[in-house]
């Protein structure tokens, strides 16, 4: 991994809520363009991690660095785009009126505002129903429109929490060509999942249990080093996902 | 330009929102309708200074359930009249008798006057002493009802009331939702949102004031000596002080109904303390209260406009000090913010 394609680096983080250690000494780092993908059983703590990297939690010990400046850092989320395992939407408002109301915040031109919104809106293919209030949207359109306004700035990291529950198996496909295509632009995207088929997709993986890092590595390194035939089993060695 | 995309968007959901919209504007004009008609008179004992009032004619006149202070001098008179420690004074002028109430409470002038009439006619239907007394008043008028007395701090009340209840709910609902998170993803400041509530509101309030103020002056006819424009000022900065309290308090609220807490705890002592009741009344280990209310604030100086007709000159300080609580209470909510994200 060459140093100066790190974008990303988790030094040594630990994350105390009260007496829980939700994570406990998380180590790695991110290159340029990659997809990487976080994997754990529910309540490893890929939230939580996920969340610091937003700039949205510090971490109790250690460091997030992101294109080599400590998180927080305003200056650094104006290239991140952040999806939150919930959707947070403007029920009240229309889909096109949320993403507006997105592309004002991060400072997008009035201009290239209307360009970008189509374009989003035709990426997770919600063109035809841009005038419709959110509250009217079904669970994978929410998501679907929650995907599109952190896909607004054109941001070189993208930071998504399970961004593709609740989307079906067409839609989810055209979804990951997508990443596929940002990434070979050279955005980074960080995502965490519960599916084996996305994380076969990722570039590499990191598996979190317990709030340790057990195990990180492309999705070939993984299996190999298990001796095992799938990804699937490879995790079931590593202590499940 | 983030807090003008903020505050448009905090100005489209209100508007979307036709329910709460229709609550703000006429749930006030319902009340202050309803409050216009049912108020009336009770029985109060006024303090009433006879100005060289000859003694002979005072016994004649054998005023009833009446407070007397003697004067020798008539700007004494006056002076005491202004501070309020009496009602109305009589008085002889070019051999009539005159008089001159205070003016400002409807309650105090009604009796007033009643009292005087019973004494006239207890003279023995002096017909001539009874038509000749000339009555003058230091603010307000013989016009003056009871409403139009609370009206003002009504007015006032509701501004507060709705503005502190509805950006409260409103923030209170960013951050259930996530969007306050997401919102903090975004390299958006802490000051820049806070700045877009208060605007958006700000906005919508402006709107919401004129309407109510426009209603109750001049259809329901309250009394209105002042400018307009220092009533739309006023409320501008009660609302501006009651959207800070809210929004800051909604932090420590987990849901709308523990938000509908505050009401009891927060709203209701402050009307005590507004001077709807006479703060007279209130004891002295108690009064301290007062001062530390922003509805005290805006009462008073909207009492001074529209009872008193007074200018910038006496409703500046209640101005500043709203001011004051606002910009306090903005300062904490950054501050606050600071629980979500810590830049
Ligand atoms: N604010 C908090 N206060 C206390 N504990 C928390 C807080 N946030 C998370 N936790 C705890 O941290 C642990 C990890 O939570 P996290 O949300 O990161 O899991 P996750 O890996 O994202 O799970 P899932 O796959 O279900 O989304 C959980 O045990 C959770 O209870
Ligand atoms: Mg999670």
């Amino acid at each position: 991994m060459s140093v100066d394609r790190i974008i990303l680096s988790v030094d040594h983080v630990s994350k105390r809520y009260g007496k829980h250690d939700v994570l406990k000494d998380i180590h790695f780092e991110i290159e340029r363009g990659e997809i990487f993908g976080l994997l754990g059983p529910s309540g490893a703590g890929k939230t939580t991690l996920v969340k610091q990297l937003a700039g949205l939690e510090l971490p109790s010990e250690g460091e997030n660095r992101i294109f080599q400046k400590p998180m927080p850092s305003l200056k650094t989320m104006e290239q991140i785009g952040y999806m939150g395992q919930s959707d947070a939407l403007y029920g009240e408002l229309t889909a096109k009126e949320n993403l507006e109301f997105f592309a004002a915040i991060y400072g997008l031109k009035r201009k290239q505002r209307q360009i970008r919104i189509k374009d989003v809106l035709a990426i997770v293919n919600l063109a035809d129903h841009e005038n419709k209030l959110v509250s009217s949207y079904s669970g994978g359109m929410k998501r679907r429109l929650s995907l599109a306004i952190s896909l607004l700035h054109k941001p070189q990291l993208l930071i998504l929490d399970e961004p593709t529950v609740g989307i079906d198996p067409v839609l989810r496909k055209s979804i990951w060509k997508t990443f596929e295509q940002l990434r070979d632009s050279g955005t980074t995207i960080i995502v965490t999942t519960h599916v084996m088929d996305e994380a076969e997709k990722c570039d590499r993986l990191g598996l979190l249990r317990d709030g340790r890092l057990t195990a990180i590595g492309t999705p070939s390194d993984l299996i190999e080093e298990t001796r095992t035939e799938s990804l699937e089993e490879a995790f079931l060695v590593y202590g499940g996902a | 330009m983030r807090i003008s995309a903020l505050s448009l968007r905090i100005l489209r959901q209100i508007i979307r929102d036709k329910r709460t919209m229709a609550l703000l504007i006429f749930a006030p004009i319902l009340v202050l309708t309803l409050l216009h008609f049912v108020f009336n008179g009770n029985d109060y004992e006024p303090k009433i200074g006879f100005v060289s009032i000859p003694e002979t004619m005072e016994n004649q006149l054998n005023i009833k359930n009446t407070h007397i202070q003697h004067y020798k001098n008539l700007n004494t008179a006056k002076a005491d009249l202004s501070d309020q420690s009496i009602d109305a004074y009589l008085f002889i002028a070019n051999n009539h008798l005159s008089l001159f109430l205070e003016g400002s409470d409807p309650t105090v002038n009604s009796t007033v006057m009643k009292r005087m009439q019973d004494a006239f006619q207890s003279m023995g239907g002096n017909e001539q002493t009874n038509n000749d007394i000339k009555i003058h008043f230091l603010h307000g008028g013989s016009e003056l009802g009871q409403f139009d007395y609370i009206g003002p701090l009504l007015l006032g009340f509701f501004v507060f009331f709705f503005v502190f209840l509805i950006a409260g709910v409103s923030f209170l609902r960013e951050r259930t939702t996530g969007t306050l998170e997401r919102l903090l993803s975004t390299p958006i400041k802490k000051s820049e949102i806070v700045f877009g509530y208060v605007i958006g509101f700000g906005i919508f309030t402006i709107i919401q004031t004129f309407i109510i103020a426009i209603y109750t002056i001049y259809v329901l006819g309250m009394y209105m000596e002042g400018a307009f424009g220092y009533v739309m000022l006023i409320a501008l900065f009660t609302a501006l002080t009651a959207l800070t309290l809210g929004i800051l308090l909604s932090s420590f609220a987990n849901n709308e109904l523990q938000m509908m807490q505050f009401i009891p705890i927060i709203i209701v002592p402050q009307i005590f303390f507004s001077g709807l009741f006479n703060l007279e009344t209130i004891p002295d280990w108690l009064s301290w209260i007062g001062p530390l209310t922003p509805l005290y604030y805006a009462a008073d100086a909207l009492k001074s406009v529209m009872v008193s007709g007074m200018g910038w000159s006496m409703i500046s300080k209640d101005i500043f000090i709203l001011a004051g609580f606002s910009l306090l209470f903005i300062l904490l909510n950054i501050l606050a913010l600071k629980k979500y994200r810590k830049i």
